[in-house]
């Protein structure tokens, strides 16, 4: 950005959002533990109710901490505003119910989060709003799956667990054309590897509780408007562009401008339903986002150390990794993640299932858990627990095979970290024999 | 609202409420490739506080109908013929910036329109910068950041926008990317080569009110200061850190001034 005043990345991370603290000029955020906020006088508390002077009423609403971690994602990822939820999947949901009523229809890409493609398939429908599911390299049929009824085109960064990076300009060029929003979950790649943004996409999302808070110990989630939707011209969307009586029928897209979805997801959805996030987790969470530049280049910097490890190893049938040139979109890479292409990926052990588990319970340093994005290594076999409750052939769909390993590898030394899984792999190549 | 001004459609904000030109109106005036949007929080409050609003999008920019107006003279008759094509007999008028200069003009040439006036981030005379004035032409989107980064205060690069989770700096920017190609360069122009500001001043009658910005990079603090100091009845508020977009900046502080100056 050439705005000659424009703070950089890095500076973004420690200040977007914050100034000392008035009263206290303390220097760290600090936590603003409180449900409410005392009026100055009835004429204040009747305008900030009114949305004619901006402020806090209820921390359900907003929060004076939260808010330091909304301006500050919104800041990284170039949009006009965010608001935080209590998890991922309460920000997934917000920004679906903020869209589209029963009757709505979503276009995803197949390989999401787990959690994600639950939603998708199995509760949203309860509430009356179908899916259809596309593989994210078929780029087409994402305008072929798009009804008169879409209202959403939704898709990963680097999609879950096979790191399918979809064509992400070309996808948001058809649901615009279609006057649809295209909203991408960052969660793998953070605004260190990926602005969205600058790619077309209209809403950002994060599940903070990974890289974002970076050190596993806060759930929330994250909404990012980019703030170039136009919703009077596409002419979908009422929620936006017709006067709201929950708010004495207020038009978002009139009188909020570039910031109407992000007002109408905060004024409705999170009064409305309440998934908040903690001012306490926001905290935690902004701790990390401060050394969020400088973890993920480390984060990266390992993580290739160890696909290089993996990649021909004997007990290893194949590595998933977008940098490695057998990886289908390692082109796309190039362009779309040129920082790297993040610290979460896959590879199959050798053996099948039984070497699979003999490797997980073989190795030390990394952690047996369902996390990702932690400073620590994680390990993970999809097959048993993010993507269990889907049937044979939607894990096929998801590339999720039996095999498959997911590693998310952290900030130890990666002399440790290999050492630990030479240590699972001998124990693999172990039961694989034994078979 | 939509309007028709001179034969083309023009659209005013109205602040959430149906407008009703029998209560004191408050005609607010954006400026330069913004619109309505920027007066979000301001034009609610005096349309549900006593008042009526109009916050128009003047011709060709936001939701009226272009093509834009090529002087600032010309902005103010048009200005001029949208109330009285919404019937509005006298009204405030409160403008920002290149709008500020539409709303002093108006108030010059068309005394008997204008009750009270309010000018925020104003000045005699707007000189634009070359190299803003040479980006815009060739709507170059460097002309938008240079705008932003200018326009708004060096406290505002830091955020801490009043509206929970609002990033003030990209708001600003996609605000005035909705602008159609040229209409930036046009609105410069107009604002660069308007020189009857100091006469447009002294001849202003109603009581007028100047809101500066202490840090207003684009119209100085004590170019804001000589602008009062050539109007005949003028007011002066100085919002401490604010710069030039001070009504997105600091929008509490300029309510309170808006609010003090004209609600009798």
């Amino acid at each position: 950005m050439a705005d000659p005043l424009a703070f950089k990345r890095d500076t973004l991370s420690l200040h977007a959002g914050q100034k000392p603290d008035p009263t206290t000029g303390a220097r760290a955020v600090p936590i603003y533990q409180t449900t409410s906020y005392v009026f100055d006088d009835t004429e204040q508390a009747a305008s900030l109710f009114n949305l004619e002077r901006a402020g806090h009423i209820y921390t359900r609403i907003s929060n004076p901490t939260v808010a330091v971690l909304e301006e500050r994602v919104a800041a990284l990822e170039g949009g006009v505003g965010a608001v935080c939820t209590a998890s991922g999947q309460a920000g997934l949901h917000l920004a679906v119910a903020t869209l589209m009523d029963a009757g709505g229809h979503i276009v995803s890409s197949a390989s999401i989060y787990g959690g994600s493609h639950n939603l998708f398939t199995h509760t949203l429908p309860r509430f009356g709003i179908e899916t259809t599911f596309v593989h994210p390299r078929d780029t087409e049929g994402f305008r072929t799956a798009i009804r008169p009824e879409t209202r959403l085109v939704f898709g990963e960064t680097l999609g879950n667990p096979g790191l399918e990076i979809m064509d992400m300009p070309a996808v948001a060029a058809i649901a615009h054309e279609a006057g649809i929003p295209l909203m991408i979950d960052s969660t793998f790649a953070t605004p260190c590897l990926c602005r969205p943004i600058e790619h077309g996409c209209d809403i950002v999302m994060h599940s903070a509780t990974k890289f974002l808070g970076g050190h596993g110990v806060a759930i929330g989630g994250v909404i990012v408007d980019a703030g170039k939707f136009d919703w009077e011209a596409s002419g979908k969307f009422p929620t936006l562009t017709e006067p709201y009586l929950g708010y004495h029928g207020i038009d978002f897209a009139e009188e909020f401008g570039p910031a109407a979805f992000i007002a109408r997801a905060r004024a409705e959805g999170l009064r409305d339903f309440g998934a908040c996030m903690s001012p306490t987790n926001a905290f935690h969470i902004l701790q990390g986002v401060e050394s969020l530049p400088v973890r993920m280049a480390r984060h990266v910097e390992n993580a290739r150390k160890i696909v290089a490890f993996l990649d021909g190893h004997d007990a290893v049938t194949w590595v998933s990794y977008p940098e490695l040139p057998s990886h289908p979109d390692h082109e796309r890479a190039k362009t779309l993640l040129p920082q790297g292409s993040g610290a979460i990926f896959c590879f199959g052990v050798k053996g099948g299932r039984e070497a699979g588990r003999a490797f997980i319970e073989a190795v030390e340093l990394l952690s047996h858990l369902a996390n990702v994005g932690d400073a620590k290594s994680l390990v993970i076999h999809p097959a048993s627990t993010t993507h269990q409750q889907m049937d044979a052939a939607a894990l096929e769909a998801a590339g999720v095979g039996e095999d498959m390993v997911r590693l998310s590898i952290g900030l130890e030394d990666p002399e440790d970290l290999i050492a630990d899984l030479e240590r699972g792999l001998r124990a693999a190549a172990r039961a694989a024999k034994g078979r | 609202m939509d309007i028709r001004v001179d034969g083309a459609l023009a659209f005013a904000a109205t602040g959430g409420r149906a407008f009703d030109p029998s209560l004191p109106v408050t005609v607010f005036v954006h400026g330069a490739a913004f619109d309505h949007t920027v007066w979000k929080l301001q034009a609610r409050y005096f349309a549900w506080n006593g008042g009526s609003v109009l916050a128009v999008d003047l011709p060709g920019h936001g939701r009226s109908e272009g093509p834009p107006c090529p002087t600032i003279p010309a902005m103010a008759d048009w200005l001029v013929a949208l109330m009285d094509a919404a019937e509005v007999g006298e009204a405030n008028l409160v403008g920002h910036s290149m709008g500020a200069l539409v709303a002093m003009d108006a108030a010059a040439r068309h005394g008997g329109r204008v009750r009270k006036l309010a000018l925020l981030g104003a000045a005699p005379a707007i000189p634009v910068n070359d190299l803003l004035l040479g980006r815009s032409a060739e709507d170059d989107h460097h002309a938008l950041e240079l705008l932003t980064g200018w326009g708004y205060g060096r406290r505002a690069h830091y955020g801490v926008h009043k509206m929970p989770g609002i990033w003030m700096t990209g708001g600003g920017l996609r605000t005035l990317e909705r602008a159609a190609p040229g209409v930036l360069h046009n609105d410069l122009v107009a604002t660069n080569a308007y020189e009857d500001g100091e006469a447009a001043a002294a001849a202003v009658a109603c009581p007028t009110l100047v809101v500066i910005g202490a840090r207003d990079l684009m119209t100085p603090a004590k170019r804001g200061r000589a602008l009062a100091g050539m109007l005949p009845d003028a007011t002066t508020v100085v919002i401490p850190q604010a710069g030039h977009i001070m009504l997105d900046e600091e929008p509490d502080a300029t309510l309170d001034a808006l609010k003090d100056f004209l609600v009798d």
